[in-house]
């Protein structure tokens, strides 16, 4: 086409960039409500926040002397900034359980989660994508059904049992693939990330890095469940929905070749809401696995929290909340951009 | 107005702003009567609504369908290190780890299961419809203030957010409820004020105030009943992932710890520990489980297809 697409956001050369800024921008009444919850959340808690940080088993002496050391006699709001100034630094105190700070706990934990994350994702979505794109396409057929029942199946199975399921199978009584841990105890890796396969793979110890890749099989299959059925389903309703469409008819009225029309115009279109379903779906599991994560004892975020709830480990409950939840909505926020990026109708609303 | 977690506000929004359409060629029949019929003509919906009333009839005349006392440990005895008694005379699907009859267990297991959701739920929409109404009637910093509320309430995921409900509460069946109450508000306060708002430019609103119709009257009377589809089908679609919900807290240990209630959620994760020696007992729970929350997502789905002008057939 020689004529330049009329004005696409071309009257302002930084849109883009605006409405990046502005969505930054309001990140940050959010994250002032989270914190205000969390500051509260901890106060409510029976003991207050100086049995949470030393645990149940602490002195009433000791407890004087973190109230008076974290100035828990002072004015509530004097405490709150403080909070929120300890937070901004990433400073949540000490575990009760390790004695660690709960920020190296996270961050010794986050890769771990991360891992199993990409793994579940790219299941559901190597699985799903197709699988929806195939069910829309047989529209009626057995093909369609299955998807579609599988997928309502995939979000009403308890995913703690599922992953359950998989372990007593293929780990207990199979014995074909790993169902518990991270990476072998008897593998003597070299860790410099924390990311297991990738260690394996920096370090050349393939064999450490294949170690790590399978023990993430079972535990990312369960967790891929939900999400690969919101994508079955999302992907096609999707593409139910972009058939219809009149641009598409146009397509083929205009002679493009069956293949081109699918390609250009019904999978690229059909797509969008999928990715911000994928994009969602992210963030949930790695802010959420905690159910899978504790079937496996993966060691990841995961189990931490589990541990955590176990041992009434308030210190890292709430570190960790805050964290994910601050992951989550940035998770979230990059997922609202690329749709503003992807979808220009977006941007202009 | 949009800000952060836009993409599943955009979901609730889309499910509201449906609200405001009238089918056409529909007129004279009121869209609760079509909706029904177009929900009566659907396998689907029939299919879930069968589930739903199979397992509500089960959970009301417990007492009178199971065959023995859920809490009585008959055949203890029988118990032992490696092995469970499975089904024999008298007890259909065998007994549990504990001796107890499992079938009976899974039938009083339904009035708690239901119990649940169905509180749950109801304390969730209630209290979110009241919110929604507040920012959807007042407008102005009320609905401000009110909607970043809920919007923050919404950028924590729902089970962190259930975990610390419960971890704050305590253990017992009313915190149970109220955390995964407390993870329905946001939805339903967003939802039910999307939905009055495309509601508003309706002319039914117009015309009640050109008659000079009192505002709180054109709220509850005609604005706030034309826009509960939306919260209808919401609710509907709670109930499933409220039961989901609570067997998941039951597994973090943050579940209901009074033995003489059974529940399919406790039920299910203390069998995990006897996974290996007899699978069923953690199958059929889980099992019923899977197959309540189905019927009441078909139910729900086919409500929101027959509420839905845009799948009107």
């Amino acid at each position: 086409m020689p004529e330049p697409a009329p004005d696409r956001g071309k009257g302002d050369p930084h849109a883009v960039l605006r409405f990046i800024v502005r969505r930054l921008l309001q990140l940050v009444p959010i994250l002032l409500g989270l914190s205000v919850l969390l500051f509260a959340w901890l106060r409510a808690l029976p003991g207050g926040p100086a049995q949470a940080a030393l645990g149940e088993r602490a002195t009433p002496e000791a407890i004087a002397r973190y109230n008076e050391l974290f100035g828990l006699d002072q004015p509530i709001w004097v405490q709150y900034l403080r909070f929120l100034g300890r937070a901004v630094q990433l400073d949540f105190g000490t575990s009760s359980r390790t004695g660690r700070t709960v920020t190296t706990e996270f961050l010794e934990r986050m890769p771990g989660t991360v891992e199993l994350t990409l793994f579940a994702m790219v299941f559901a979505v190597g699985v799903g994508i197709p699988l929806g794109y195939l069910a829309a396409r047989k529209h009626g057929n057995w093909l369609d059904s299955t998807a579609v029942v599988g997928s309502l199946l995939g979000v009403a199975i308890p995913v703690f049992f599922l992953a359950y399921l998989l372990r007593l199978l293929f780990a207990v009584e199979l014995g074909w693939l790993p169902g518990s841990g991270r990476q072998e105890v008897r593998i003597d890796a070299t860790h410099i990330t924390n990311f297991y396969v990738l260690d394996g793979l920096l370090t050349r110890e393939w064999d450490a890095a294949w170690d790590a890749l399978l023990h993430l099989v079972l535990p990312g299959l369960a967790l891929g469940t939900i999400p690969l059925a919101i994508i079955v389903r999302i992907t096609r309703a999707s593409v139910l929905d972009v058939v219809n469409e009149d641009y598409v008819r146009t397509a083929n009225a205009k002679g493009l070749s069956a293949d081109t029309v699918r390609r250009r115009h019904v999978i690229r279109n059909a797509l969008l809401p999928v990715s911000t379903t994928i994009g969602l779906q992210t963030g949930l599991l790695l802010s959420g696995a905690v159910l899978t994560e504790s079937v496996f004892a993966f060691g990841g975020i995961g189990s931490a929290i589990y541990d955590a709830i176990f041992t009434r480990d308030f210190a890292v409950l709430q570190g960790f909340i805050l964290m994910l939840a601050v992951i989550y909505v940035l998770v979230n926020l990059l997922v609202d951009i690329s749709y503003g990026l992807l979808d220009p109708r977006v941007r202009v609303r | 107005m949009t800000a952060v977690g836009d993409v599943r506000r955009r979901r609730i929004d889309e499910l509201a702003a449906r609200a405001g359409q009238v089918p056409e060629g529909e007129g004279g029949v009121s869209l609760t009567t079509s909706a029904f019929r177009r929900l009566r003509r659907n396998p689907v919906a029939i299919l879930g609504a069968v589930i739903v009333l199979v397992f509500l009839v089960v959970a009301a005349f417990a007492p009178w369908l199971a065959p023995r006392d859920p809490l009585a440990q008959t055949l203890l005895s029988e118990v032992r290190p490696g092995f469970i008694p499975g089904p024999q005379e008298g007890f259909p699907l065998g007994a549990d780890q504990l001796g107890r009859d499992l079938l009976s267990r899974l039938v009083y297991g339904s009035r708690q299961s239901l119990l649940i959701g169905v509180v749950s739920t109801v304390l969730g929409a209630v209290v979110g419809m009241a919110l929604g109404v507040l920012a959807g009637a007042f407008g102005g910093w009320v609905d401000t203030v009110v909607m970043r509320a809920v919007d923050i309430l919404l950028s924590i995921p729902s089970l962190l957010m259930a975990i610390s409900i419960s971890v704050l509460l305590g253990q017992n069946q009313y915190a149970l409820m109220i955390a995964i109450a407390v993870t329905q508000v946001p939805v339903f306060a967003r939802l039910l004020r999307g939905s009055m708002l495309a509601q508003r430019g309706n002319d039914y609103v117009l015309a009640a105030r050109a008659l000079g119709v009192r505002k709180g009257r054109i709220v509850f009377g005609h604005v706030l009943p034309n826009s509960l589809s939306p919260v209808i089908v919401q609710a509907t679609l709670s109930l499933a992932t409220a039961i989901i919900e609570a067997a998941a807290l039951s597994f973090l240990g943050l579940g209901d710890p009074d033995v003489a209630r059974p529940e399919w959620g406790a039920m299910l994760s203390t069998a995990q520990s006897f996974l290996s020696v007899r699978p069923a007992l953690a199958v059929w729970p889980a099992l019923c489980i899977i197959v309540v929350a189905l019927g009441f997502t078909l139910l729900g789905e086919s409500l929101r297809e027959a509420l839905d002008p845009k799948f009107r057939r």
